[in-house]
């Protein structure tokens, strides 16, 4: 990078220097370039000419086709699949936002007890990987081995099936549940973006509290609503976890677990799951057009403003009491009922339900087991390399695009920013599919390593750095650099001493979260993983699959406990050395 | 018509005890009146006015408006800001932006009780934005406006619910200079013709002086001083009022006595002993501040010229800054240096002898022990 800045920083004198000192620059912006678009476009290139390939048998081989469009277009079950799909999303991310768009106003605009702790509280469920989420939610409502159900049914004596997790509701509830936080966030910054004096002036025009609500708070907030709805959508029209273990058991059939059914059925059809992932990657690229087109139009509700916001809250009297016992309702079956239910299991011998007899059956055998445990030990080794191996790769390919993008003025280079954003609007299972083909039909050894993973992760991690990464680059005004320069500093030094201590709080907030996702990933894994190379997330899915929940349990709890221990350690670190949250 | 008494209010803070904002604040603003906030940021004087609006809850005082009783801590009453009919244009001036100009001046009358028909409605709002030359922009989005218009729209929104008292928190800051002096003389031209009561908040002096029948100074959630605005520039009764509104020398001295000839009080300086005016009770020996402003520093080149001896000695120019309309010298008079503000017609050279006249009227003598508690 610093070779990069180094010619850049005197562009008009490039003129009168030989060719040779410019060459390193273009040697790393070239060879940057070219791994970005390999990353981003090459496999997608491949996934759409596997969905017009037939299978390659050792009888026949492929040759160009149809079929595959065919056969995913002309049974009724596709208008079913897609109905399902849409339901599903749509559904999944109405909860979701009603949830996140309430705690967030009362975090932002109330005057509720407690509100410190439920902000941290809120954000706890993105460190959890959403297979654990699932099971935990299993063993909480399932039909015959819910605790739920089975206290209701003790409560009342009768044997009727309260709540069952495995049906379109119980899908639409824990991905909700789980996607809340995503929406608690977004919507946050909404509210926290608007002045709080476009509500007090209607106020002072004498408006009630629901018109005000009604006429300006919402009406303001529409765009930010719309915006969270479509990102949510496509969250969820893309989730794996929650479809593959609570709609696959009943034959709830979305897009996602028919692509991994497709190539999971013997013999597996890889052009017909090309080509539902074709369908899928397109109502999602459909979902991010709409939604950058939503914030684009964003300029349209932004006024003349002051200074910054002071941040005012509403007196609610009375009714604190009500917003605290929702935000405690919330933290039970988002946090604390799911914890609890992993930890209990995690304590039997056998998996039985919470009564006085099991208490007697309280042991730590499970932990013993998941320790010696022939893969974990592998799992966890693979998914500590490719977690840091990844974040650290992404974090440092994306910060020089984002310095060709934002420090250089190379014509076209709007095209690799919109380049390295690719990657957001392919899901996970697309994505595995999509170079699961790519390796599999270009060869190079990478198949069946554990460097097929890493190119998935820095690939499908690639457009947060880019985030995070333009975030604090476009913070740091430009004239810092020059004024070191100006103060006799050597490009080295000054981006040494002035750059990247500034840019470290992004980078170092991107690089955490990269982290925390990669261990969580198991979309792409899935189709990826081979024995020897599996990650956590795949060693849950495989206990999961062979009806070892109490070592899941186990397993489970120690992954949490870990990585709440990692996102503690990282903001101590970060307050300790003044990193403030980008 | 707005009597607003011992006002205290409180932030509470992430750690340690609360914050105090205003304390004590005690004042009266008779009906038709354009009443000034005046002093530095974090001075409590948004936090008076946010009090007064009802967006805030003091936590002790009291609160009266034209008989009304709208906040009371003894009483326990707390009209909520919706019901007390006051209109207020905000500093960042709350235009909302998903509406149109007219939609958003209807808004008060539209959320009313006791409703009005859409065509009285609609007579109301244009004879408003007419008020503030914004009738052709009716049905523009409000985001199309510039700054200064916006700022207009504001201020129709809170004059047509017809508010018993118009509250007004720095509504030029985000004008830039030339549109903020056309809006001063727009703003006072309004408030005069419609009579309305107004208690307007502001850092900027200028403002203040221009707009205000009466002011009042705080400074760290206090008042220090109320009065009009001449008395105010002229008459500062502590050194934070006198150096807050406009430039001025302060030289420090003691008090010799009181001089009955000249019916004064005779203060010695370092730039020789003054006859001074006061609004304090002096006492001999008693250590003080004299205040005057530069361009009540009269310099001539002879000394003949003055018609007055009182408060006359010489000095040398040590600098002159020219600023076109009018030229800043810096005197030497024996240790001291005094700024003046003299007619870009007087020429002596730097390094000459000057001669200075100070008008005794014009030197206030502030007691020491006053700048200490306006300090504190």
């Amino acid at each position: 990078m610093q070779v990069v800045g180094q010619a850049s920083e005197a562009p008009d004198l490039k003129d009168h220097q030989p060719a040779v000192k410019t060459d390193p620059q273009w040697f790393i912006m070239g060879g940057v370039v070219s791994i970005v678009g390999w990353l981003a476009l090459v496999p997608l290139g491949f996934l759409v000419w596997q969905s017009f390939r037939t299978p390659d048998t050792a009888r026949k081989p492929a040759v160009w086709t149809l079929q595959n469009y065919w056969e995913a277009y002309s049974s009724s079950e596709t208008l079913v699949l897609f109905m399902n799909s849409v339901q599903f999303a749509a559904g999944t991310a109405v909860l979701a936002l009603v949830i996140g768009t309430a705690l967030a106003w009362m975090t932002e605009r109330t005057n509720t007890p407690l509100k410190p702790l439920f902000y941290a509280l809120s954000i706890i469920p993105l460190i959890i990987p959403g297979i654990l989420f699932v099971v935990s939610w299993i063993m909480l409502a399932s039909p015959k081995i819910g605790i739920i159900n089975l206290v209701l049914q003790g409560l009342f004596g009768t044997d009727t099936v309260y709540v069952d997790i495995y049906s379109m509701a119980g899908m639409i509830w824990v991905d909700g549940l789980h996607y809340a936080p995503i929406a608690f966030l977004l919507m946050t910054a909404a509210f926290r973006a608007m002045d709080p004096s476009l509500e007090e002036s209607a106020m002072m025009s004498g408006a009630s509290m629901f018109k005000i609500f009604w006429n300006i708070t919402l009406k303001l907030a529409w765009p930010a609503v719309a915006a969270s709805f479509l990102i949510l959508f496509v969250r969820s029209i893309e989730s794996f976890e929650v479809p593959a273990l609570l709609g696959l058991p009943v034959g709830i059939q979305v897009f996602t677990s028919s692509i991994y059914d497709a190539i999971h059925s013997y013999p597996s059809n890889i052009g017909l799951a090309a080509a539902y992932a074709i369908t899928l990657l397109i109502i999602t690229m459909g979902g991010i057009y709409m939604q950058s087109r939503l914030t684009g139009q964003g300029g349209k509700y932004s006024t003349v403003t002051g200074k910054g916001f002071r941040p005012r809250t509403i007196d609610l009297g009375r009714w604190k009491y009500l917003t605290l016992g929702i935000f405690i309702v919330y933290a039970l079956f988002v946090v604390v009922l799911p914890f609890l239910v992993l930890l209990w299991s995690s304590l039997q011998k056998f998996y039985s339900v919470p009564s006085m007899e099991a208490l007697k059956n309280v042991s730590l055998n499970a932990y013993s087991t998941v320790i010696n445990y022939p893969s974990v030990g592998t799992a966890v080794w693979n998914s500590f390399l490719l977690s840091i191996g990844s974040a650290t790769t992404v974090m440092f390919l994306t910060a020089i695009v984002c310095w060709i993008v934002l420090r250089t003025k190379i014509p076209g280079r709007w095209i690799l920013d919109n380049v390295a954003s690719v990657p957001l609007v392919l899901p996970g299972l697309v994505m595995g599919l999509a170079i699961m083909v790519c390796y599999l039909t270009i060869g190079g050894g990478v198949y069946g390593t554990i460097w097929i993973m890493f190119i998935a992760y820095v690939t499908r991690f690639m457009p947060y750095g880019m985030r995070y990464n333009t975030t604090s680059m476009i913070q740091l005004h430009k004239e810092l650099e020059e004024s070191a320069a100006m103060s006799g500093a050597s490009w080295f030094t000054s981006f040494r001493r002035v750059v990247l201590p500034l840019l470290k709080p992004g980078l170092l907030a991107g690089w955490i979260y990269i982290v925390i996702v990669s261990v969580r990933e198991l979309s792409s894994s899935i189709l990826l993983y081979s024995p020897g190379t599996e990650v956590v997330s795949i060693v849950i899915w495989e206990m999961w699959q062979n009806g070892q929940y109490v070592e899941l349990s186990a397993f489970g709890v120690m992954l949490i406990a870990t990585l709440f221990i990692f996102v503690m350690m990282a903001q101590w670190i970060g307050k300790r050395f003044g990193v403030k949250e980008a | 018509m707005l009597t607003v008494r011992g006002l205290n209010t409180e932030y509470p803070s992430q750690k340690g005890p609360a914050v105090k904002a205003a304390q004590d604040v005690t004042f009266e603003v008779p009906a038709g009146k354009f009443f000034t906030l005046l002093g530095p940021s974090g001075c409590g004087k948004t936090t008076t006015l946010r009090s007064i609006a009802g967006l805030e809850r003091p936590v002790s005082g009291e609160i009266v408006v034209n008989g009304r009783v709208v906040f009371s801590s003894e009483r326990k009453i707390f009209i909520p800001p919706n019901q007390r009919n006051f209109g207020m244009v905000f500093q960042s001036y709350a235009i909302w932006p998903h509406m149109t100009v007219f939609a958003n001046a209807a808004f008060p009358l539209e959320v009313r009780k006791n409703k009005m028909s859409k065509s009285e409605i609609r007579e109301k709002v244009m004879r408003v934005l007419s008020a503030v030359a914004l009738e052709q922009y009716a049905d523009r989005e409000a985001t199309k406006l510039s700054g200064g218009q916006q700022q207009r729209l504001a201020l129709a929104r809170a004059l047509v619910m017809e508010p018993e008292l118009l509250l007004l928190d720095e509504p030029l800051s985000n004008l830039d200079a030339k549109l903020r002096d056309r809006m001063r003389f727009e703003l006072k031209r309004i408030q005069r013709e419609l009579g309305i009561t107004t208690i307007y908040v502001t850092h900027d002096q200028g403002e203040a002086l221009a707009l205000s029948h009466e002011i009042a100074v705080m400074n760290e959630g206090r008042i220090v001083q109320v009065g009009p605005p001449r008395t105010i520039y002229e008459h500062p009764r502590t050194k934070f009022v006198a150096e807050f509104i406009g430039t001025t020398n302060f030289i420090d001295g003691v008090v010799l006595g009181f001089d009955e000839p000249a019916g004064r009080w005779k203060v010695r300086t370092p730039a020789g002993d003054l006859l001074v005016s006061t609004d304090s009770a002096l006492t001999p020996n008693m250590r003080v501040t004299v205040s005057i402003r530069p361009e009540d520093v009269e310099l001539s080149d002879d000394a003949t010229t003055s018609g007055s001896t009182e408060n006359v000695t010489s000095g040398l120019v040590d600098q002159k800054v020219f600023l076109g309309d009018f030229v800043d010298f810096q005197v030497q008079i024996g240790d001291f240096m005094l700024l003046s503000r003299a007619h870009p017609s007087l020429r002596t050279p730097i390094g000459e002898t000057i001669h200075v006249r100070m008008n005794p009227d014009k030197c206030v003598a502030i007691p020491e022990d006053s700048s200490a508690r306006a300090a504190a």
